[in-house]
């Protein structure tokens, strides 16, 4: 029986890595210790301290690629400005990038924060270009998308929270703030309810954030790697142009879908801030 | 248990380990760093000098905007003045000219009081004259008259003073007076 068992998960292992195997798909989408470009394999470095695994994973990597770029980036347009003594109009990337930053002050800091968004316009600039290059670079083929492991999504909303917490309390005071966060004028027999609300009500909006950056992110991924692996399904050439053309209007939409999600990973962390900060509203 | 199993050795086989929603330490303490470091970077390197040039240039717009508004009204206001100016001295070289034309009038009018008086005055001179020069003509008549009579009267005395002749004589020279 036993025997027989184990003959059987051996004929389904090589049946499984022959044909039927979708592990393909999601090893795509998940982190691994190396980049993977099809027909060769780039290894990247593992190691370990105090018994946690900081192996530079393919995602880890990503992330270093957006950072570094983004600072390349950002240093040139930032010289552009300060090469130029008099206001004058800006050229090329210092212009497009100019664009998205005066979108990401006008459009999200100030609208929904309100006064006082100054202060927090870094943070919101640096995680909306952050997430934003993350999801273009898991557009290349053989990239990974950092922003479609939920570690990583999980963190950047952790980071929003500390913000957000950080912001209210800096304006109201830490006790001030918790006030605050019940509203006015409710009977008192409702009070426990509503801070057990409010608490939660904390907590689900980064939660929300963390979720939602992640599966976007990750389900265009899938639905690619489906839409391609029915042509090995069905076995088959003529579903070539079908499942081809349809992974490229995915791929597309993942364009949009990364714009969109660097948008409203911003704005909703603004949205909160913004709540957080004048809770009269 | 067969599925699972083939899922599980699957996984184990292609060296994946877990899922799409397993949590990595690893990969969490990374993103922290990550992001705090590019946070700081960026902060220092672009948002800094960026959002400051920024709002120097709208600040400059926003000024050089409000400059020409200024310089604009304020260019109405001295095309309006300039207008207003010249409607003024166009009243006033009006005004200049209808005054020269009432003092030149009455300059005529003045004139023309001033010749007829004269002109009356020098008849009036010739009028008196000529009565003085009919006075003084008349005058003399007279003293001839008298002479005249005398030297008569003489003549009668000396010849025959009939009466007869002496009608002759005084016709005669009645004749002579209405003679000359």
């Amino acid at each position: 029986m036993i025997y027989k068992t184990a003959e059987t998960i051996k004929d389904t292992l090589a049946v499984a890595e022959k044909t039927e195997d979708t592990g393909w798909i999601l090893s795509h989408v998940l982190d691994g210790n190396y980049f993977d470009f099809g027909f060769f394999k780039i290894p990247l470095p593992q190691f370990e301290l105090f018994g946690i695994d900081l192996s530079i994973t393919r995602h880890v990597a990503v992330m270093w690629l957006a950072a570094i770029l983004l600072v390349l980036i950002f240093r040139s347009v930032s010289k552009a400005y300060s090469k130029s003594k008099e206001p004058s109009a800006p050229k090329g990337v210092a212009n497009f990038m100019e664009v998205l930053i005066v979108f990401v002050r006008d459009d999200i800091a100030k609208t929904t924060i309100g006064k006082g968004y100054e202060k927090f316009l870094p943070y919101l600039l640096t995680v909306f270009f952050f997430i934003l290059t993350c999801n273009f670079l898991g557009l290349i083929p053989g990239s990974a998308t950092a922003t479609s492991n939920i570690s990583v999504t999980a963190t950047l909303a952790v980071i929003s929270f500390i913000v957000i917490q950080a912001g209210g309390m800096m304006k109201n005071g830490a006790f001030g703030y918790f006030k605050g966060l019940i509203p006015h004028g409710i009977p008192v027999f409702l009070l426990p309810i509503m801070l057990v609300v409010e608490l939660l009500g904390l907590f689900t909006k980064p939660f929300a954030l963390a979720i939602r950056l992640f599966a976007n992110l990750t389900a265009g991924h899938i639905v690619i790697g489906a839409l391609l692996g029915l042509i090995f399904i069905l076995k088959t050439y003529f579903v070539i142009p079908v499942s081809v053309s349809f992974a490229l209007f995915i791929y597309l939409l993942e364009i949009l879908v990364a714009l969109i999600q660097a948008y409203i990973f911003t704005m909703l962390s603004s949205l909160f801030i913004g709540m957080a900060v004048h809770q009269e509203h | 248990m067969y599925a699972f199993s083939k899922i599980a050795f699957v996984a184990f086989a292609s060296g994946e380990v877990g899922g799409p929603l397993d949590v990595n330490p690893g990969l969490i303490i990374w993103t922290v760093v990550t992001f705090v470091i590019l946070l700081f970077l960026l902060k220092k390197l672009a948002w800094g000098p960026i959002l400051k040039s920024l709002g120097e240039r709208e600040t400059f717009i926003k000024d050089s905007l409000e400059k020409a508004e200024q310089a604009q009204t304020e260019a109405e206001k001295l095309l309006e003045e300039n207008k207003a100016n010249l409607a003024k001295a166009e009243d006033e070289a009006q005004k200049v000219i209808a005054q020269g034309r009432e003092y030149s009038e009455k300059l005529k009018d003045q004139m023309l009081e001033e010749s007829k008086a004269e002109a009356k005055k020098m008849i009036e001179d010739a009028k008196s004259e000529i009565e003085g020069k009919q006075k003084e003509a008349f005058n003399q008549f007279k003293e001839q008259v008298a002479d005249i009579a005398v030297q008569a009267a003489e003549k009668i005395l000396r010849e025959n003073l009939d009466s007869d002749t002496q009608k002759k004589i005084v016709q005669k020279y009645i004749d002579d007076l209405s003679k000359n």
